[in-house]
């Protein structure tokens, strides 16, 4: 059913020409998805995907259409050429998954090789009960480094090429001045605001035990901080926390990441070696993974707030339509 | 102590430079750890290939957990070799590169430019040295996503489109890549490639293998410029600045083949890619069409730069033809042309950015009779023109010399005929370009042009002065790429 409704939503994601009702239908494709995920038993990565793609990118691409209009210009040739690229690769997609082992199937592969021992050693390893924690931060933590330089990579790309410094025109309405007259908004944020940042606190740091962690955890933090920019303008947003601060931010993040991992080399282990950080490895383990978690949260909010700042900053298009 | 971490540490410390350049916002500081860092990364990869050498293939386990549960570095020859050539180009390219980004790039974009730019030397680093298959996908992410940002920051407003099309591109290839990745751990359970490698052929047959291997021929094809997947290209070399496309033309296309040798012949092993499936005649039919649909391209293109960005497709086409024979000459034509092809490019990519110091757009119309006024930089181009071309002497020749020679043992001697033919349309263009250079009069524009600085001259004369030595001297080039065919025909398991 949930499948179903994936597709449906994504078909009318193709055929819709209103952009806005293409980004209100790719909220409701992320939902579908999160909630697919969360039945899949998934849930850190449905909490992503909900944070992400149902939240930010949501916020984003509106701030985009702000600037843009919402109409899409008619396309002016039709693309067969590309249509049979696309369903070219769709065959191959569907005869290559045609062989796939069933879905929970306990002889597959995937259940047999190194899955096991994460499942089986790394709460003991590492004393980190959430098994995907562990994995993401410690196991496989190299890639997490490496996930974490790409969003730092796109935080750069984006205040490279937009920049987010400038300054805003005070106005009653829209971005500079927010929505100063809208008293129900006004104390409706100003009550929701600190538990939105309470509770990506409490996604960062019960991350070890649950689902959530440091990408989560940056996302609702940097949503607080939009949320408010919104609600009481970018002025007063940029003068709570500084362009120049979230530049610094975005590099910080990574820097930690990377710098406990030269911590674990100079304390004589391999880089990214959580072991060698404490007397006992595991509670060396468990600060490894408390540190790396905080660099993934400081750079995901930093990113955030710097793309959110490089859209909101820019001055609207004379021509645009909203 | 520290040797036994120069795997890590090759790629870790221009990705932990890059947020430094950011933190500390100088435009000299930012050039300076860049500088500092690129050449310590060349000495660094010099001394992983002499080790390689000395005691053959090494390996380091991330986070002190064993391959494959942890993520793994594994050093052999073919990628100890790559690392040498990406770094020694990064290495020359930001040697070069204050003079050019000064006048190319806005300076308080300065920082962030050094920045994207390390970013961009760890991931293809990254790509190169890792052995584990998702870890490529994500230090692919990093040099692709530096890469768009490095691209549209030329000086041309085209510039935001040539990347925004590369980033279109770069990302269908890159989720190609992932699929083909995923498809492979659901059917062998892990992800590191040595291990891939031993537990593949009990399933090689399977659908879902045989589709991860057309996934993964096709998002590598995207990123190393095989004909017909090339459109992102041109644009992109034309428009980018000139340090960028010098070093991107030398590098990332580069790490890519390597990618695409590492699946192919490690991860799948040759027996399937070149004797089961019909990847050798589908390589050998787009190898033959970039050869010389590209140089014909190039022959009409009256833009230096974009005519030289056709050429790098066509010269892909030779690499990828090694690869199709199948053959160790080919392969060893393949590899030993990677390294060489990067240096001749690099070396001509530099030399326009000599030219693009005085003018805004370098056609055959601007470089009239330049020659004459910037006589080092244009004798530059054209040992890197004679070098496209093939000619003794040259690298270029060194390669096509192998390729021929595969061609033959493997019994297409038509093929090494149109290796030859193909060969005079490169003549063509670059005798385009001699023709302007010396045998016309200067305009006035060019008349009040200057010869570049040396801080620039220097590093472009180094790879110009390579391609001469290692087209005499080919004991290293030819050498190692001679063994590691012999590794790739062998496979490494």
């Amino acid at each position: 059913m949930l499948l179903v409704l994936l597709l449906a939503s994504a078909l009318a994601i193709v055929r819709a020409r209103n952009l806005f009702a293409v980004v209100v239908l790719s909220g409701i494709y992320s939902f579908i998805m999160a909630t697919q995920l969360t039945v899949l038993d998934a849930v850190d990565v449905a909490m992503t995907e909900a944070s992400v793609g149902a939240g930010i990118s949501t916020v984003l691409l509106l701030g985009t259409l702000y600037l843009t209009g919402s109409e899409e210009a008619a396309p002016g040739h039709r693309p067969i050429l590309p249509l049979l690229v696309a369903l070219a690769t769709a065959g191959i997609l569907i005869y290559g998954t045609l062989g796939i082992p069933v879905f929970g199937d306990p002889s597959g592969a995937i259940h047999q090789h190194v899955a096991p021992r994460y499942l089986q050693e790394a709460v003991e390893a590492t004393g980190i009960p959430n098994v995907v924690t562990a994995v993401l931060a410690s196991y496989r933590g190299y890639d997490t480094l490496g996930e974490t330089t790409v969003i730092f990579t796109a935080g750069i790309g984006v205040i490279l090429l937009l920049g987010i410094g400038r300054r805003v025109r005070e106005r009653a309405q829209g971005p500079g001045g927010g929505m100063q007259e809208y008293l129900v908004l006004r104390v409706i944020a100003k009550l929701l605001i600190p538990f939105a940042l309470l509770f990506a606190l409490y996604v960062q740091f019960h991350g070890d035990f649950g689902p959530g962690g440091g990408f989560q955890a940056g996302v609702i933090l940097a949503a607080g901080v939009i949320f408010y920019a919104v609600i009481f303008g970018l002025t007063k947003a940029q003068k709570l926390v500084p362009p120049r601060l979230v530049e610094i931010l975005v590099a910080l993040g990574v820097a930690v990441y990377a710098l406990v991992g030269a911590l674990g080399l100079m304390l004589g282990g391999n880089y990214l070696d959580y072991f060698v950080l404490d007397h006992d490895p595991v509670h060396g383990q468990h600060r490894g993974v408390f540190w790396v978690e905080a660099g993934v949260c400081i750079t995901v909010a930093g990113v955030m707030l710097a793309i959110f700042y490089a859209f909101a900053g820019r001055r609207r298009r004379p021509d645009s339509r909203s | 102590m520290i040797a036994h971490h120069l795997p890590a540490l090759q790629v870790v410390v221009p990705l932990l430079a890059a947020p430094l350049c950011v933190m500390l916002r100088g435009a000299r500081a930012a050039w300076l750890i860049a500088l500092g860092v690129s050449w310590a990364m060349f000495i660094v990869a010099g001394s992983l290939l002499a080790r390689v050498l000395r005691e053959g293939v090494i390996s380091y386990a991330l986070g002190s957990w064993e391959p494959p549960w942890g993520i793994e570095y594994r050093v052999d020859l073919l990628n100890a070799f790559v690392v040498v050539l990406v770094s020694l180009v990064g290495a020359l390219v930001i040697s070069y590169s204050r003079e050019s980004v000064d006048h190319e790039v806005r300076r308080e974009q300065h920082y962030l430019f050094y920045a994207a730019y390390l970013l961009c030397l760890a991931g293809l680093l990254g790509i190169a040295i890792t052995g584990d298959a998702f870890n490529v996908f994500v230090f692919l992410e990093i040099s692709s996503l530096s890469t768009y940002v490095l691209i549209a920051l030329g000086r041309d407003r085209r510039a935001l489109t040539a990347s925004y099309q590369y980033l279109i591109m770069g990302t269908i290839g890159a989720t190609f890549i992932v699929i083909g990745v995923g498809l492979l751990y659901l059917m062998t359970g892990t992800l590191n490639m040595h291990d891939l490698a031993q537990r593949l052929p009990a399933v090689e047959h399977t659908r879902p293998v045989l589709a991860a291997l057309a996934f993964l021929t096709v998002g590598i094809s995207l990123k190393l410029a095989l004909f017909p997947l090339h459109l992102w290209l041109p644009n992109a070399y034309a428009f980018a600045p000139s340090v960028v496309t010098a070093f991107l033309a030398a590098t990332a296309t580069k790490v890519a083949v390597y990618l695409l040798l590492r699946f192919y012949f490690t991860v799948f092993g040759a027996p399937l890619v070149l004797g089961e499936m019909p990847l050798p005649e589908i390589l050998l039919a787009l190898s033959l069409a970039a050869m010389f649909a590209m140089s014909t391209v190039a022959i009409f293109q009256d833009d230096v730069k974009r005519m030289l960005a056709y050429s790098s497709v066509a010269q892909i086409g030779y690499i990828t033809l090694g690869v199709s024979t199948g053959t160790a000459a080919g392969l060893t034509g393949t590899v030993v042309h990677l390294f060489n092809h990067g240096i001749t490019k690099g070396s001509l990519f530099l030399l326009l950015g000599c030219m693009a110091m005085g003018m805004r757009r370098i056609t055959l119309q601007h470089i009239r009779g330049i020659g004459r006024i910037m006589p080092l930089t244009t004798f530059g181009v054209v040992v890197g023109g004679l070098s496209l071309i093939g000619v003794p002497l040259t690298v270029g020749f060194v390669s096509k010399w192998y390729l021929v020679l595969g061609a033959l043992e493997r019994g297409w001697w038509w093929v090494a005929a149109l290796i030859l033919a193909s060969s005079l349309l490169a003549v063509v263009y670059v005798w385009r370009i001699v023709e302007a250079a010396y045998f016309k009069a200067p305009g006035e524009q060019v008349a009040k042009l200057r010869e570049a600085p040396l801080s620039m001259l220097v590093p472009a004369w180094v790879l110009v002065v390579a391609t001469l030595y290692f087209g005499v001297d080919t004991r290293f080039t030819a050498g190692v790429a001679a063994r590691v065919a012999e590794l790739l025909l062998g496979g490494f398991r």
